[in-house]
Order: C-alpha cells, then sequence, then structure tokens
C-alpha cells in the first residue's frame, strides 16, 4: 500500500516532486511575512517605549496602538 | 461605505483572524491532501500523474483570481481615493505571485510525463510566465518607489497592462493550437471532469484560497503596523 502511494506506477517522482515543491513554498511564504510581522511589531513595540507618558498616553487613544502592543501571538 | 473599511477599525478583526484561519487551513489541506493522493482514481490515459492536477489547477486559478482583484482594488482605490485598497492590493500580491510560481513549476513538472517536455512556448504557459514577470514588476514597484502617489499610479499602470493578460491567459487554449489543453470546468456549460477528480480539486481550492487569506493577514497587519511606527516618529 505505502509502496503504491509513493511509486504511483513510475509516476512518484512527478507527483510527489510537484507537491513537495508547493508545500515547502507555502512554508516559506508563510515563515518570511511572519519574521516581517514580528520585527515590524518588534520596532513598534520598542519605539513606544521611548515615549514619555504623556505621548504614550496620546499614542494609546488610537485603539490599532493598543491592539498592537496587546497582541502578542506571533501571527 | 468605505469608512466601515478603515485600517484603524478593522485592524482588532484582522489581528485576531489569522490563528483562525491557519488552523482551518491546516484541516482542509490535510483533508485535501488524502482525497488527492490516496483516495482520488487516476486517470484512464494519464494514470497517476493526474495527481499533480491537484495543486497546479488550483494554484493557477488563485494567482489569476488575487491579480484579477488586485486591478480592481486599484482603479476602485484610484478614483475614491481610498488608500486602504491600495495597501490591501499590496498585502495580496505575494501570495498571488508564489501560486503563479507553483502553477508554472508544476505545470512543468507535469508536463514532463504527459508531453515528454519540460517546458514548452505554448500559449498558455507564455502567458502565465507574463503573469508572472507583471506580478514581480508590481512588488518591485512598492519596493523602489516610496512617495505614496507615485507608487499608487504605476502599480494601477501595471495592474491595468496586466489584467489584458488575463483573457488571454483564459481563451489561449480556445483561440490558439496548444499543447495545453482546454478547461475542464466550466460554471455555464457541462463539466466533463468526473466528480470523484472534482471534488479532490475543490477541496484543494478551498485550502489554496485559505492560504493566501491568511497570507493576506498577516502581510496587511505588519503593513499596518508599518505606518503605525511612521505615525510613533511623528509624535
Amino acid at each position: 500500500m505505502i509502496n503504491e502511494i509513493l511509486y504511483m506506477n513510475g509516476y512518484g517522482l512527478y507527483v510527489w516532486s510537484a507537491f513537495i515543491f508547493t508545500l515547502v513554498s507555502f512554508a516559506s511564504l508563510y515563515f518570511v511575512v511572519q519574521a516581517h510581522y514580528v520585527k515590524e511589531r518588534n520596532k513598534f513595540i520598542a519605539k513606544f517605549g521611548t515615549l514619555n507618558s504623556e505621548r504614550a498616553a496620546f499614542a494609546k487613544l488610537q485603539g490599532i496602538n493598543k491592539e498592537i502592543l496587546s497582541n502578542t501571538s506571533n501571527i | 461605505m468605505f469608512k466601515y473599511l478603515e485600517p484603524n477599525k478593522i485592524f482588532s478583526i484582522t489581528s485576531k483572524a489569522p490563528k483562525y484561519v491557519l488552523s482551518l487551513f491546516i484541516i482542509v489541506l490535510s483533508i485535501g491532501l488524502s482525497e488527492a493522493l490516496i483516495f482520488s482514481p487516476q486517470d484512464y490515459k494519464q494514470g497517476d500523474a493526474v495527481r499533480i492536477m491537484y495543486v497546479h489547477v488550483p494554484a493557477a486559478w488563485i494567482s489569476l483570481g488575487i491579480f484579477s482583484l488586485i486591478t480592481f482594488l486599484s482603479i476602485f482605490g484610484y478614483i475614491f481615493k481610498v488608500q486602504n485598497f491600495f495597501l490591501i492590493s499590496k498585502s495580496l500580491a505575494p501570495s498571488g505571485f508564489v501560486f503563479n510560481i507553483i502553477a508554472l513549476v508544476t505545470g512543468s513538472i507535469w508536463g514532463k510525463p504527459t508531453w515528454g517536455t519540460w517546458w514548452a512556448w505554448d500559449a498558455r504557459i507564455t502567458s502565465m510566465l507574463i503573469l508572472a514577470l507583471f506580478y514581480a514588476m508590481y512588488i518591485l514597484a512598492w519596493r523602489i518607489f516610496e512617495d505614496k502617489d507615485k507608487v499608487n499610479k504605476v502599480t494601477l499602470i501595471i495592474t491595468i497592462l496586466g489584467i489584458i493578460n488575463v483573457p488571454i491567459i483564459k481563451y489561449s487554449v480556445d483561440w490558439w493550437n496548444t499543447l495545453h489543453q482546454p478547461a475542464s470546468i466550466n460554471i455555464l456549460t457541462k463539466t466533463s471532469i468526473d466528480i470523484s477528480m472534482l471534488f479532490p480539486l475543490m477541496i484543494m481550492t478551498a485550502a489554496f484560497a485559505l492560504f493566501s487569506l491568511l497570507i493576506f493577514l498577516m502581510k496587511y497587519n505588519t503593513e499596518l503596523i508599518k505606518i503605525k511606527n511612521k505615525g510613533l516618529d511623528r509624535l
């Protein structure tokens, strides 16, 4: 059964390479986009930390800034 | 109407959505892969090589769909001066480009056992390659131009020129003699593909659509944070 799935009557090399290429492309794109996201979020948090209390309070008036600071997940 | 689409209002949704979309994508992809690789039947002519269709066709459909959506959003963004539409377009482009590359590479892999060649300068394949070039130009334009108005105009021109190629891709198999087979699935006329193959194809298309939604959301959130980073500089 496993041999049949792997070999696929001689087409296994083509079929598996097409599927593996697709999945590797997905994983690469996902990790690249995630790395950019984490980099930008960390930059935002670092910049926010340098603001004085008055400016930080002003920036927090915008809901989106609060959301960015509270959203700690990587995606 | 467009005020409901303002980034400040939708960020609370777009920032939480990716984890749910990722979970759903993994479930749908697992079902799709088992159907495509194990449970779906062989083709009477192509044998098991037909299984490549389950990654090649959804990738091609979604790359075409995303480019059409990018063009539509760029035109509307320009007419109604909605910057968020350009931001959405920019966030859609990476997954569209990757799907285009997947369609080209898996098509090439499929070509070897069925046509006996990895590549042919056939109308369908060449027009898909041209679409990949338009995607590349679009993504590069966002990297090259820093001025907002300029990049909006340049990307609009690229999408308008690129969209001319989309019907050429669709009808290339009818207009010219090509190695590529004509469409097996038609919305308006009878579909020539059997349900046992159509089902896994639809599942894989759903999985690919979920993946492009996931990448779009992650990219869109990144772009919004980038804008907010600039905003903090101005405080």
